[in-house]
Parts: C-alpha cells; structure tokens; sequence
C-alpha cells in the first residue's frame, strides 16, 4: 500500500444517518440463513442414520422416509445457498470499511468455507438424484461428504465470528492491519472451540424438535402408523440427547465469555456495579443502574460465571457508557435462550426416562404437545443465543478495535434496501412454508421393496420418473 | 507472475466458470420465458431438469470469487460493493427470487402457480446477470475509484459499458444455455427438443456475436484505459481468439456436434474474461495496482495454498457430479433391484448395552468440561460428550423403531 493511500484514508468513517437499520438488514439476512442452516448441519444426518437403518434390516419404511427428507434437504439446501449468498453480499455492501481494514485477517475463514460448500453442493446432489441410481452402498458413501462437509462448514464460518469476538492474529497501525497472522487468528482462538460446538449441537437440537414437531402434530391427530413412529423417533431421540449436552456446553461458553468478555457477561444479567458473589435476576428491567422488579438469586451469576459462588464479577461501570452494549436486548434474549434451553430439557427427560423405564413412548397427548410447541421454541433459543452473542459484542464489530458505526457503508438508501429486503424474505418464508406443505400432503405409500413416495403431479424430478 | 497476482487469477477461473455454468442456468430460464404454445411445458421440464443436479454447485463459484477477492484484495471488494450498491443488491434481490422459485418449482402442481413460479425465476434470471454486469462495466470502465461509496451510486452502473456488458452477460447465458440443452436432450434421445434447442442456439449464438461486437465498440469508446488496452496486444488476443471459438461453437452446432460445441462456448466465454483481464492489467482500480491493493504475504500464501488443497477435494468431486449428470446416470430408469437389501439380524441387547456406555461416557465428558477451565481434559470432555450424544442416538433409535416395531399396539393405543 503507497504512503500516499495511507495518507488520504480512503475508508475513513463516514457519517451514516441509517446504521440502526443496516444492522437490522443483516439481522434480518442472519435470522433467515441460520435456521435453515440448522437444517444443513443434522438433516443429512438424520437421513444417513435412516439408510444405515435401511441398510441393516432390509426395512422399506426406512427408506422411504429417507427418500422423502432428502428431498426437503435439497430444497432446504437451495434456500440455504440463497441466503448464505446474500450474506456475503451484504458483508461488503453494508460493511465495507469492516471488509476493507480486517478482510485480510479474517477472510480466510471463508475460503475454506467456499470449499465446504462446494462439496456439499456436489454430493447433496449425487444424493439426492442418486436414489435408484447408484448400488445401496455406493449411495450410503456419497452422504457421508455431506455430514462432514456441514461440520468444517460451520467451523470456518464460526473461525470468523469467535475472531469478532475474540481478535487477534494482527496489528493495527493508524487504521491499517500489519502482520496478519490469519490461521492463528481464526484456529487459535479461544472462542472458537465452544462458540462451535455450542452451534454445531444447536443445529441438532433445532432440526431434530422442528421436524418432531410436524410428526408429533400428526400424532395428535391419530396418524399414528409406523412411518409416522420413526419419523417421529429419529429427530426426537437425537434432540433429545443433544439438548441436556447443550447446558454443559453452554456452561463453559459462558464461562469463556466472562474470562474474556466481562462487559457482555455483565449485560446478560445487567450487573451494574462490581460485586463479589453477584446474583441473577429472573425478568424485570435494566434501568441503566440496576435490575428492577426482577426476581434475585443470589450468588448465582458468580457460581455460573467462575464456578465460585464468592467470585467477584466485573459490572458493566468497569467501561465507559459508550462502550457498553444495550443491555435488556441482551438480558432478555440470554434469559430467553435459557429458559427454552431447560424447558427442551425437561421435554427430553421425559422422553427419555419413559422409555428407559416402559419401553415405550409417553401416552399423554400433553407430552406430544409440548414436541409440538419444542419446535418454534428451539428456533426462538436459537436466535435469541446468536442475538445475546452478537448484541452483546455491540459497540464493537471487532471487539475493542472496530466500532461497528466505524465499519458501516458510506452509500445512502439503505432503509430502501431494508424494505426491498424485508418484502423479499416475506415471500420466501411464504413460500418455503407452502412447499413443505406441499411436500407433507404427497400420499405415503411405502411399497414393500420398492420403497418409492408415490409422486404427486410435478414432484421433484428424481421422484417424477420412477412412478411405478 | 508475483504472489500477489495468484488470487487474482483464482479469481478470473472462478469467474469464467461462474459466467459458463451459472449463465447457463441463467440462460436456461431464459428459454423457459421465451417458450410458447404446446411446446411449453416440454421445453420448461426439460430446462429444470437439465439444470437440477448442478444448479447449487455452479452458483457458489460466486461465492469462491467473492470471498478470494475480501481476502486477498479486500480494498478492492470494499470499494466495488460500496460503490456499485444498487446494481450488486439488485442482484442479491434476483438471486433470493431465483433460488426461491427454484426451490418451490417441483410443488407446482396447477397451471397457475406454475406460471407464477416460471415468471419469476424466468426475470430473476435474466436481472441477476444483468446487474453483475453492469457491474464489471463499472469496474472495466473505471467507474469505481477506492473508498467508501466514493464513486457515483448511479452512473458507476448506469453507463454505455455497463449497459451493453450486462446485455452481452444475459445474452451470453442463454447461447450457452442452448448449446448445453441441445446437446442434453440429443443425449436424452428426445430428439424434437434438440432440434429446437439447436435452433435456439444459432440464433442465439449469432445475436450474441453482434452484442459482443457492439460491446467491443461501445467499451473501446467509453471505458477510457481499458477500452484502449483491449485493442493492443496481448487482450486483443484473446478477443480474437473468444471470437474464433464463438464461430467454432455455432459449426459445430450446425452439424449436430453439440459436445463438442459445449467446449468451445465455453472457450469464447472465458476468452471474454481473460481479454477483459488483460486490458484491465496493472491497475484493478483506478489508481490502485494489484500489488498495492493485496493482503499481506502471510494472507496470500494461506489463500493459494487452502485453494490448491480445496482443489484436490473439490475437483474430483465436480468431475464425479459432473460425469454422472454428462453420461446420463441420472436421468436413467432407475436400476431394477438395487432398492432390495438383504435384512440382517440386529441384536436389542447389543443396542441396550451400547446406551449405557454411551451414558456413562457422556456423563464423564460433562463432568470433565464443569471441571476443566481449558486444556487438553476439556478438550476430551467435549469429545466425550459429544460421542456419548451421537452414539446414544444411534442406540436408542436403533432399540426404539425396533421396539415399535415388535409392539406397535402399544405405542399405537394412547
């Protein structure tokens, strides 16, 4: 870079009037892309787990539950694509002095990802139109790229945001990076390894209770035969191991983050002052002082932070004002992801220790109402986690460098784009909605053997040729 | 050639091959837009189908360039998406529509929504490629200084070369996209669809010829440096040779030889980029050399090496896809038999024994993570958990479909 570049800044912060709303837009874009991600992570697995069953008993009904979810996992996937482009986009056209100081550093983590993508592009599709068509074993094999192609996937992509919150890996001279060290700014980095595995467990606990749910919703209304059973089964047992998992993960994630973020750990529980053996409060409201009408217990921020329930816990007046994120945002959607967090593990240990103990499924209609409402609910912890991490990173879009008011764009018409955007992803909801109806309202009809899904008229292609 | 010039040429591979097979998608809905009459619905099954099993693999050759150029250039990247804002979002908007549309495609089932479905993916098809375009002519014609939103949000893309750029990326799509659906349907052995594609193809491959040329002319004139360099040797070159394989490609066409003319379309298209590329050489941006505008030596070095060790993955993989979609694997009756497998006998005590292992491992894990602040014990904590997780799901789904299975009454009766 010439001295004179250097001199004349070229992407010295503007002033930009829409901030709030550019921030919402890529909200917006990251609400939309990381449920349907969820989908990318534990779906193929679950349809792998629904082969390998096929494989072992020779079972028709197995196969033809895989069949049909593959499908849903290559529309999925299509969406997926779709979205995960339009981040990428917004990445430079919201954010360019962000891309333009730290690219370098960080970009990296999305080449790699790039790959991920790729592979799981090609062998969601040798998947997918390979029913039939290649020899069992050979069709078994070629889901395997995909499971792990999801796994580096999510690896990479969180290498980058564990770098927001966590940077390191360079020096920043005058507003230019210098000796960038980029793999050990993405892979040695403490947040990496639970902002991962968090994720990466949350993808099942999401996917498996959403696709129990419509089962569950079936149940209710007496379709009850043995498609419906292991459909049911599958999703429900593999989220229902993940998400107790889930609270020992989470356990350690925040203790990283009250090592190496005390202001974001403060602001989920709106710690005001300092104090030794500080208290959690349940609701009530962060006046910018203290939690009012909230329900205290006491110690419990220390217990859960530093597992001392004496430690002293750093409150948000350790910084100034203006380096503090907004704190009920954050209060609440932590409360919140904690909260479903427990209530899905009280579903999966009633699931459990009923069939432990019996054998069985649990008879209550209630149990198979609360499956149903376990669904919306994982993806309302879900968004409310990635809003308590990302919120709680605020004002900083690389933690302690960057403030994100210094990354934004310096383009006008942003709230133009904020409606465009808001319209456009109003009508791909409607419409993902509607095809997963559709796909859900084609017969079921195992044919013993054959194991094909009677195709409606104009399925999917690879399902529209073999209507025996 | 420096370090510093090697992502760049990534990038121009990620870009040929983006404008060959992401135009051709494009263009194959260009040509379910233009279909009429009773041939409609053959021509609009044919198109997706052909596109199907590539169609997600080809679009995340945008993402590669994409992400090589914030890595690599990432001044360069700031600058363009800051700058061209308008037609690169218009684009991300075509691209949501488009993958929606196509998502949604296969549950159409009255007349009305699939018309509906077709009209949308049809326009955000020939838009999405018209936008990037515009937005090369931009970059071509050094309508886009560095800085944040520096340049004009409007005539950096609403300009001679952008317009005709983006008219010849559209076009280019659909002769591209004939030439590949002729040769498909020759393939298939529907013959009356191949004769119409390879219509389609001559014709498009002639009006794409004359918006190259007009583009020729109107970027020589309006895009200042590049428009000068792209009629000096070495960018003339490839120009030259871009229309070589262009009139190679509709011969070939012409007689039927449609495999062959697949390659040579997509020579011309590349040769397009590469001219563009040359002409556009020293300076990415005004002012801005490729050597002043890469990352640092670490950053290259990480990128071209983790792009040569994802090539060894990937290369292998797209050649597989590919040569399973070429040859016809799919579209094949399916093979009788291959869907019956000899049941093997499970064992319940097996998968009882193996759950609570599973437990007591996944037990051990979550201890060792509650205990262990970081270090190589929490590390195997993690590990513990998460395979006591994966194995007792697979224990447990194992047992319980079985137990349905053998007792369905029960589970059936509540």
């Amino acid at each position: 870079m010439s001295e004179l570049l250097l001199a004349a800044a070229p992407f010295a912060p503007v002033d930009q009037g829409y901030l709030f709303e550019a921030r919402q837009m890529q909200a917006l874009s990251f609400a939309v892309h990381i449920p349907i991600v969820c989908f990318g992570i534990a779906f193929p697995a679950f349809v792998l787990l629904l082969e390998g069953l096929w494989l072992r008993s020779g079972d028709p009904v197995y196969r033809t539950i895989a069949k049909r979810w593959s499908k849903v996992m290559l529309a999925l996937f299509a969406v997926g694509v779709v979205t995960g482009t339009i981040l990428s986009f917004e990445l430079g056209l919201l954010w360019p002095s962000f891309m333009a100081t730290f690219g370098e550093v960080f970009g990296l983590g999305f080449t790699l990802e790039a790959f991920s993508f790729f592979t799981e592009a090609i062998f969601i599709a040798v998947y997918v139109y390979g029913w039939d068509r290649l020899s069992p074993r050979a069709h078994f094999l070629a889901g395997l790229p995909i499971v792990l192609a999801g796994f580096t996937g999510s690896l990479t992509v969180i290498s980058v945001n564990a770098w927001m919150n966590d940077p390191s890996g360079f020096t920043l001279e005058r507003g230019r990076v210098t000796d960038v060290r980029p793999l050990s700014a993405l892979f040695g980095n403490d947040f990496l390894w639970h902002e991962l595995v968090h994720m990466y467990v949350a993808a099942f606990i999401v996917a498996g209770f959403l696709t129990a749910a419509v089962y569950a919703f079936g149940w209710l209304g007496g379709r009850r035969g043995r498609y419906e059973l292991v459909a049911l089964v599958v999703p429900l047992t593999v989220a229902a191991l993940a998400a107790p998992a889930q609270i020992v993960v989470g356990d350690w994630a925040a203790r990283s983050v009250a090592r190496d973020q005390p202001v974001k750990l403060a602001a989920f529980e709106g710690l005001h002052r300092t104090e030794s053996g500080a208290p959690v409060h349940l609701g009530g409201w962060y006046d910018g002082d203290e939690v009012r009408y909230g329900l205290p217990l006491p110690r419990l921020l220390s217990l859960l932070a530093f597992h001392d329930p004496d430690a002293r816990v750093e409150g948000l007046e350790e910084v100034p004002a203006a380096d503090r994120p907004p704190v009920n945002v954050v209060r609440y959607s932590f409360q919140t992801m904690v909260g479903i967090g427990f209530l899905l593990t009280g579903i999966s240990a009633v699931y459990l220790l009923v069939w432990l103990r019996r054998r069985r499924l649990p008879r209550s209609r209630w149990f198979y109402r609360a499956v149903v409402a376990a669904g919306p609910l994982s993806v309302v912890a879900l968004l409310a986690g990635w809003i308590t991490t990302e919120v709680g990173r605020q004002p900083w879009v690389v933690y302690g460098h960057m403030r994100t008011e210094e990354a934004v764009t310096g383009a006008s018409g942003i709230p133009v784009g904020y409606a465009s955007l808001v319209l456009v992803y109003a009508g791909l909801l409607a419409a993902v909605v509607w095809i997963l109806r559709r796909l859900a309202r084609a017969p079921v009809d195992p044919e013993p053997g054959a194991g094909g899904v009677a195709p409606m008229p104009g399925a999917t292609r690879p399902e529209s040729e073999d209507g025996r | 050639m420096s370090l510093a010039e090697v992502p760049l040429v990534l990038m121009l591979v990620g870009l040929s091959a983006y404008a060959v097979l992401g135009g051709a998608d494009f263009g194959a809905a260009f040509w379910q837009l233009a279909a009429r009459g009773e041939r409609r619905s053959v021509l609009r099954e044919h198109a997706y189908r052909a596109i199907g099993p590539v169609w997600e693999a080809n679009h995340v050759w945008l993402v590669f360039v994409l992400v090589v150029c914030w890595t690599a250039y990432p001044l360069v990247f700031a600058s363009i998406f800051s700058t061209l804002t308008i037609p690169l979002f218009v684009a991300a908007l075509g691209i949501i529509l488009r993958g929606t549309a196509y998502a949604v495609h296969a549950g159409t089932a009255r007349e009305i929504e699939r018309r509906a479905v077709d009209g949308v993916f049809s326009l955000s098809s020939i838009l999405t490629p018209f936008a990037l375009g515009t937005a090369v002519g931009a970059i071509a014609s050094g309508r886009v200084p560095v800085g944040n939103a520096s340049g004009d949000l409007v005539t950096s893309w609403l300009n001679p070369s952008s317009l005709t750029i983006g008219c010849l990326a559209v076009a280019t799509g659909g002769y591209v996209a004939a030439v590949y659906l002729a040769g498909d349907a020759a393939r298939a052995g529907l013959d009356d669809v191949a004769t119409a594609f390879r219509m389609r193809a001559l014709g498009a491959g002639a009006v794409t010829g004359a918006v190259a040329f007009s583009a020729l002319a109107v970027v020589a004139v309006d895009a200042g440096r590049v428009g000068d360099r792209l009629l000096e040797w070495p960018a003339l070159a490839a120009v030259v040779a871009s229309a070589a394989a262009g009139l190679a490609t509709l011969t070939l066409v012409h007689r039927y030889r449609f495999e062959a003319a697949r390659y040579g379309a997509s020579t011309a298209v590349a040769c397009v980029v590469l001219g563009w590329a040359l002409a556009q050489r020293p300076e990415l941006l005004p002012g801005l050399s490729v050597e002043e505008a890469a990352a640092g030596r670490p950053t290259l070095l990480a990128t071209v090496v983790s792009v040569a060790v994802g090539a060894v993955v990937v290369v292998p993989a797209l050649a597989l896809l590919f040569g399973l979609v070429l040859r016809g694997r799919f579209d094949r009756q399916p093979a009788a038999g291959v869907a019956h497998v000899a049941p093997k006998r499970g064992s319940r005590g097996r998968a009882a024994s193996q759950g609570r292992i599973a437990a007591g491992v996944g037990v051990a894990g979550g201890g060792m993570m509650l205990v262990f602040d970081g270090g190589p014990f929490l590390a195997i904590g993690v590990l513990a958990l998460l395979a006591a997780v994966a194995f007792g799901s697979l224990a447990l789904v194992a047992a319980a479909v079985a137990d349905g299975q053998a007792d369905e009454s029960s589970v059936g009766g509540c």
